[in-house]
């Protein structure tokens, strides 16, 4: 029983940490309306200024919480001021994508200044601890628990007693009527991302103590792991996010005391699908109520898509086959083998995001399951690997439409939300399920591309392959648009609720997308896996989701020949001209950032 | 189509829609409170009243868009209350939007064929489980009987635009959202009529168009009425009303205040009171202005 304790006091003090970074998601969420990708990596920040003015500047713990409240405030201001406020009149999810980006910036960034490898914070508090019962308490966690309480009151006290509170909860109630009545509603933003960055910072420094470890890449969870805690307590609930921490916290703490480490997380993902899925209000919502501001508004800027003339198709298609033969390069070759591969997946995610409206933030996950399929298919069975390319594809179909399912009565953010979730979920069970698909060691000797009983190791042999199978895939896709599904996609895309009340049923249309799509990622991730000849659960990771969102934006949302252009630009370019991975990540971050910003109909135009 | 149902020995035929006791409360406001309202077929109702009496609540509860909180509403035969906007569709009921809700990006002409999804029966066999397998084959291969009836749907959709005279027909290929106002509106109800349902309902069909316009559309809506198709509708130009319907169902702060043939509810002195204001303290006659002494307002 001595453990129970501990697992109590560990789950609240983590819930303690949650509840930081809740707390200022749900006050964005108020006054903006926005889900903050970025709010981790503010987080991030905030540790790495803890550890800079630790270790470096060896200021004392109050001055040290000083340093981080200022610089994290100071980066919410900005982020605020460039990231956010210039989007005030695009499409709800637009500003949802600059903070992926610059959540992108931020990481990238931190891991440039100060090396990807973890870093320790010294603990600036003593290491005593009071036996209680049977378990016992740090000075550390009292100190953190101390700090979430002060914060929590503060902030009630602000919210309730002072002028700018009331602003704040008068603009989150109703921006328009909080604006014609005088209020600022741009400095009300201000400072509520101060406020909320300063919350982050603090977190970051203080799981940093706690853990005593900081890596730049603990952003991403951070903000996951804040995104489960608001949704658990209604997204834009300040006290519901709270109670949301603290029960993510414990229930994350009990799972790790039942099943393992490993499972934590596995705990959370699974908790936001059945909250979004049961109760997509949270916890504390009526079932009665009528949702909140329904998050539609898909990220189809209104354009004229770009018509390529066919004979410039054509004349482009026929120098991408003979281009092995014209040139001498293999690495070229290579590098536009994966920009075909990338390709299908931007034709994926530009069907499933752009033409349904239904942007998805774990695509990567279709991959994995295309990708373990075949290889285990092929590695264990023997069987050939023509066949199992076209089994991992209906895999990733069938059964990443089926994961999906539960979130197709979901709208807007909240299908973002929900495919990271699911996205998240995928890649945890493929860690975990280690009799199928061999846990953390990956599977490797996948055996290589074969077609028609010849292995395929030449790589102008898998060019043309890859070339083939993306081109044929995109002429498909082409009819599939030009059917009656194009426009009852679109349509479905553009007003779901005018969709319904013709009859056009949202599960049925929004499963054919995911499986349609579905079968296209799936190919990718098997024909990568044959060619790399290895895969494991990190292979086909957030940020690949991420590149296919920006590759599917960069070419036009809906638009074929954009996918495919996007991925030349984004795969091949950086490629090319040899840019360094770290520096890659940091440039398509800023990418999706220009493009939400200056262009977002993309290159081709939406469609 | 709908006369095969068995007629009740009374005289008068059942009606088509049958909507008896709806309530719908938002919080603490009633928006609709134990609302009645029929319409048999070949029959145009409107049902009217001031801002804020429920008429677009009553629409929502109606086609599918709100569950009421009581009541019952059958259409035909089928039992509809609660029931999916998909489901009630698919009994045969289409509406139009008070705001305007076309497609955006969607051309005219695709706007106008999502209106007729439901009669797509070529590319969507109706069979079960394998149904959205099949559908998406069927597109793909696209055999010559799903050419035809798309082939067929195009042509009358030109035929359903031709109704609104030059209005749309040139601006065919267009997407809706570089559409004026008015244009939209009727692309909705072009969309609607080529769903060619057994009801349609019309919520405002000429906010925001001006005095010709609105006259336009008076003879289309007449026009319709003389081909038989059912309408209910709601509208606040009360010179439309009168002229276009066979009932007016007048409803006030979620309540109906009268009903009858246009002359009679027009000389009702609980809707002239509707209408011009309340006299008595305490009464609103708009739920979101609740001063008791406000000045005579008039809201047609």
């Amino acid at each position: 029983m001595t453990s129970w304790f501990d697992h109590t006091i560990n789950g609240l003090i983590i819930g303690n940490i949650y509840g930081l970074l809740a707390v200022g998601l749900a006050l964005i969420f108020g006054v903006s309306r926005l889900i903050n990708f970025a709010h981790g990596s503010v987080y991030v920040v905030g540790a790495y200024v803890g550890w800079v003015a630790v270790s470096v500047l060896q200021t004392p713990f109050p001055l040290t919480l000083v340093v981080v409240v200022a610089l994290t405030a100071a980066l919410g201001i900005a982020i605020e001021r460039f990231g956010i406020r210039p989007l005030a009149d695009a499409p709800r999810i637009a500003p949802l994508l600059a903070t992926i980006g610059l959540s992108f910036v931020l990481d990238q960034t931190v891991q440039i200044l100060f090396s990807p490898d973890p870093r320790s914070v010294p603990m600036q508090v003593p290491n005593w601890r009071i036996e209680i019962g049977g378990g016992s308490i740090g000075v550390l966690d009292l100190l953190i628990g101390g700090i979430g309480i002060t914060a929590a009151s503060a902030l009630f006290a602000f919210l309730k007693l002072t002028k700018w509170g009331w602003a704040v909860r008068a603009t989150a109630l109703d921006r328009d009527a909080a604006r014609a009545m005088g209020v600022d509603v741009d400095r009300v933003n201000m400072i509520v991302f101060a406020i909320a960055s300063a919350l982050g910072g603090v977190g970051g420094v203080l799981v940093g103590m706690y853990y005593n470890v900081i890596t730049p890449t603990m952003g991403f969870e951070a903000t996951l792991k804040g995104i489960v805690a608001e949704v658990v307590g209604g997204v834009g609930n300040v006290p519901g996010a709270i109670v949301g921490s603290l029960l993510l916290g414990l229930v994350e703490s009990y799972g790790v005391a039942l099943l393992g480490t490993s499972y934590r997380n596995l705990f959370a993902f699974v908790l936001l699908i059945a909250i979004l899925v049961l109760r997509p209000n949270g916890l504390f919502a009526s079932r009665r109520q009528l949702p909140p501001e329904p998050m539609t508004g898909t990220f189809v800027a209104p354009s004229k898509p770009v018509r390529v003339p066919v004979p410039l198709i054509a004349a482009a298609a026929a120098l991408a086959i003979a281009l092995p033969v014209l040139i001498e390069n293999g690495y070229l070759i290579q590098t536009l083998t994966n920009a075909w591969l990338y390709a299908l997946l931007g034709l994926s995610l530009t069907l499933v995001a752009g033409t349904s409206g239904q942007v998805s933030l774990g695509h990567a996950a279709l991959l994995a399951i295309g990708g373990y399929t075949s290889a285990l298919l092929a590695s264990n069975l023997g069987w050939p690997v023509w066949l199992t390319l076209l089994i991992g594809g209906f895999a990733a179909a069938g059964i990443g439409t089926l994961l999906v399912s539960p979130a197709f009565r979901l709208r807007g953010h909240y299908v973002s939300i929900a495919t990271l979730g699911i996205g998240e979920i995928v890649a945890l069970v493929i860690l975990n399920w280690e009799s199928v698909t061999r846990g953390p060691i990956g599977v490797a000797g996948i055996p290589p591309l074969s077609l028609f009983g010849y292995d395929l190791y030449d790589t102008n042999a898998i060019y043309w392959f890859a070339f083939t199978l993306m081109a044929g895939l995109a002429l498909l896709q082409v009819r599939l648009l030009g059917s009656h599904l194009g426009r009852t996609l679109r349509a479905v895309r553009d007003d779901d609720v005018a969709a319904r009340s013709f009859g056009i049923g949202l599960n049925r249309y929004k499963g054919l997308a995911f499986a349609f799509g579905g079968f296209f990622a799936g190919i990718s991730g098997a024909f990568t896996a044959h060619m790399y000849s290895f895969i494991n659960h990190e292979t086909f990771n957030t940020q690949i989701s991420v590149l296919a969102l920006t590759i599917a934006i960069l070419g036009g949302m809906g638009n074929v020949g954009g996918a495919i252009l996007g991925s030349l630009a984004l795969i091949g370019l950086p490629e090319i001209f040899r840019v360094a991975a770290e520096y890659r990540i940091l440039l398509y971050g800023i990418a999706l950032l220009l493009l939400v910003r200056f262009r977002p109909q993309g290159l081709l135009g939406t469609v | 189509m709908t006369a095969s149902f068995p007629l009740p020995s009374s005289e008068s035929p059942r009606p088509l829609l049958e909507a008896r006791g709806l309530v719908r409360r938002f919080g603490g406001l009633t928006a609709v409170g134990g609302v009645d309202i029929s319409i048999s077929e070949g029959e145009l109702v409107s049902v009217i009243g001031p801002n804020g009496a429920g008429k677009t609540t009553a629409f929502n509860l109606i086609s599918g868009l709100d569950r009421p909180d009581e009541g019952s509403i059958r259409f035909g035969d089928v039992d509809i209350t609660g029931k999916a906007p998909e489901a009630v569709h698919a009994a045969g009921l289409s509406r139009t939007f008070q705001h305007g809700r076309v497609f955006a990006n969607l051309s005219v002409a695709d706007n106008v064929l999502v209106g007729a999804h439901r009669r797509l029966k070529a590319v969507k066999p109706a069979w079960p489980i394998i149904g959205p397998l099949a559908e998406l084959a069927l597109a793909l291969i696209r055999p010559p009987s799903v050419k035809a009836e798309e082939a067929a749907l195009r042509e009358e959709v030109r035929e359903i635009l031709a109704i609104f005279g030059e209005r749309l027909l040139p601006r065919i290929d267009q997407p809706a959202y570089s559409l004026s106002y008015a244009n939209r509106r009727r692309v909705e109800i072009a969309r609607a009529l080529a769903s060619r349902p057994k009801l349609l309902l019309l919520d405002e069909p000429t906010a925001g168009m001006n005095q010709t316009e609105t006259a336009e559309m008076l003879e289309i809506i007449a026009d319709l009425k003389a081909r038989g198709q059912t309408i209910l509708l709601i509208e606040h130009k009360l010179d439309m009303v009168m002229r276009l319907s066979d009932r007016v169902v007048v409803l006030d702060d979620g309540k109906k205040i009268a009903e009858g043939a246009p002359l009679t509810v027009r000389n009702d002195p609980a809707v002239i009171e509707a209408y011009l204001g309340h006299g008595g303290v305490g009464a609103a006659a708009d739920p979101a202005s609740p001063a008791p002494d406000q000045p005579v307002r008039l809201s047609a």
